[in-house]
């Protein structure tokens, strides 16, 4: 089956001591390989997004060894290399993530708790950047619909507002001020409680690198990239729309949907074709990243030329 | 040698010429190295992420960093008296058109994939691409007028006067540098300083000269 074939580890990669100091998610992962296979059907429709029957050419994973190197975190530096340089002593462990504003249960989760009571899942998306690269990732979580619902929110709240870890001492781009931090991000509540929505704790069948996010981030394939934030230490119910990072830093290029759309340009470039990292040439970009069909809904009504 | 620094050696400096002479095979391999890397490593799929927007990226930079060392050289010369790093100036310079062209070539061709349509809206929507254009076309003439007989053609005095236009690139340039980056504008800043300097050096020379002649 597909999915098996990312999930088995080849035989050099076992039990390498990282993943050892990991066993208690790799135990709780090991369980949830049965339920993805019962739950086949559902993780197949999942799928069936990302790669359609007769699998179109270019749908292939990405390499690994590109996603884990190409990376854009300004927390770890500007350049796209310097996450992978300068991530490596981050320490993700222990980790806590504060529930707070208009929910009924608030509190500071450790976060296996606050992952455990989830099934992990692997879902294969299609990422695509602002900056008009893309990729197709293996990735490992928990739906974030989960989580809101353990949080319990109140009829009033209408957003989440969503943090990165604030640590000038680990992280060394954040002793400078390209843009304010933390890093903020939001979600409409029904865009966050969307199924495709997913807190991601792995990639490519392995703990997710520290340059990709770890030890939490988010992943919404519908958006751009820069949407799926990383180090996630605080979700925070609102009944107003949140700022974003990138809203603040420039709000005439960066809105706060931030829909994957390729009618919708960048002011400094196009939107209407993306490249796939490792490749030389660019394929067009498909409405909502290719998940028109699950989201569009969502936006129904609005203006998305407005609302980019 | 080259009569189009055609500034007076300030002192005879027997040996300098000689060493020069010797070492510029050298700075042009060193020079031409990064475009060979990046040809290798873009052939044997070494270049981990979006490769074209990394070599875009790195000739954009390369001939920055070129045209930092061409405007260099006079100051320098005249800091150290080493009247042979003139000789120096030409290739640097063309080496500032090679890697402009690279970039611009790689953005039409490769970023944009010769969509005419894409090509033409970018130069006349985007600020940062019509003053990156503007930058390339500048460099046109003076590369033109680089060799000797040409030069000579021109005269001394009209092709310095032409030649004085790479400072306007510097300018438009960096600018352009300055327009492309999202947030991360270090780098771009770096460069503004140190053509500002670079060019501050030069007027209060000028002046001091314009001086010590009136008096």
């Amino acid at each position: 089956m597909l999915i098996r074939k990312h999930i088995e580890p080849p035989s050099s990669e076992i039990t390498p001591e990282r993943e050892y100091l990991n066993r208690r998610q790799f135990l709780g992962m090991v369980g949830s390989m049965g339920a993805i296979t019962a739950a086949g059907a559902l993780t197949q429709a999942v799928l069936g997004a990302v790669q359609p029957a007769g699998a179109q050419q270019g749908e292939e994973l990405t390499d690994e060894e590109k996603v884990t190197s190409y990376n854009n975190y300004y927390e770890f530096g500007t350049d796209k290399e310097d996450p992978k340089a300068n991530s490596q002593r981050f320490r993700t462990r222990p980790w806590t993530v504060k529930v707070e504003g208009l929910c009924r249960n608030k509190g500071d989760m450790p976060l296996d708790g606050l992952l455990s009571p989830s099934k992990v899942e692997d879902r294969i998306y299609r990422f695509r950047c602002v900056e008009a690269w893309s990729a197709v990732i293996p990735w490992r979580g928990i739906p974030l619909a989960d989580v809101i619902r353990r949080a319990d929110p109140l009829p009033g709240a209408k957003f989440v507002e969503i943090y990165t870890l604030l640590d000038p001492s680990q992280m060394p781009g954040q002793r400078s001020g390209s843009i304010s931090w933390p890093y903020v991000e939001g979600l409409r509540l029904d865009e966050a409680m969307h199924p495709l929505a997913l807190l991601a704790t792995g990639m490519y069948g392995k703990t997710l690198p520290n340059q990709n996010g770890a030890p939490l981030r988010l992943v919404v394939p519908w958006k751009y990239g820069f949407k799926n934030i990383k180090a996630i230490v605080r979700l925070k119910f609102t009944d107003s729309q949140p700022t974003s990072t990138w809203m603040r830093a420039a709000s005439n290029e960066y809105g706060f949907y931030a829909n994957v759309n390729p009618t919708v340009d960048h002011p400094r470039w196009s939107q209407a074709r993306d490249r796939k990292l490792g490749d030389l040439l660019r394929k067009p970009t498909p409405m909502f990243n290719g998940y028109e069909a699950q989201v569009a809904s969502l936006y129904s009504g609005m203006d998305l030329r407005r609302n980019f | 040698m080259t009569s189009v620094a055609a500034t007076p050696a300030p002192r005879a400096r027997p040996r300098g010429p000689r060493i020069g002479r010797a070492l510029k095979p050298v700075v042009f391999v060193i020079l031409l190295a990064p475009a060979a890397w990046l040809t290798f490593a873009l052939l044997t799929d070494r270049l981990q992420g979006d490769v074209v927007k990394i070599i875009e990226i790195d000739t954009g930079t390369l001939a920055l960093r070129s045209l930092a060392y061409t405007l260099a050289i006079t100051p320098l010369r005249q800091l150290t008296g080493w009247s042979w790093l003139a000789t120096y100036r030409r290739m640097l310079g063309l080496f500032v058109f090679f890697y402009a062209t690279l970039h611009m070539l790689i953005y039409f061709g490769l970023d944009l994939e010769l969509q005419f349509g894409e090509i033409w809206a970018s130069i006349a929507k985007r600020p940062y691409i019509t003053i990156g254009m503007v930058s390339w076309l500048i460099l046109v003439p003076l590369a033109i007028t680089s060799p000797n007989a040409i030069a000579k053609k021109l005269g001394g005095a009209r092709w310095k006067q032409l030649h004085r236009l790479t400072y306007l690139v510097a300018i438009t340039a960096t600018t352009h540098y300055l327009w492309a980056v999202k947030k991360d504008t270090f780098w771009p800043l770096v460069y503004f300083g140190l053509f500002a300097a670079l060019l501050l050096v030069r007027l209060v020379r000028l002046r001091r000269t314009a001086s010590t002649t009136r008096s």
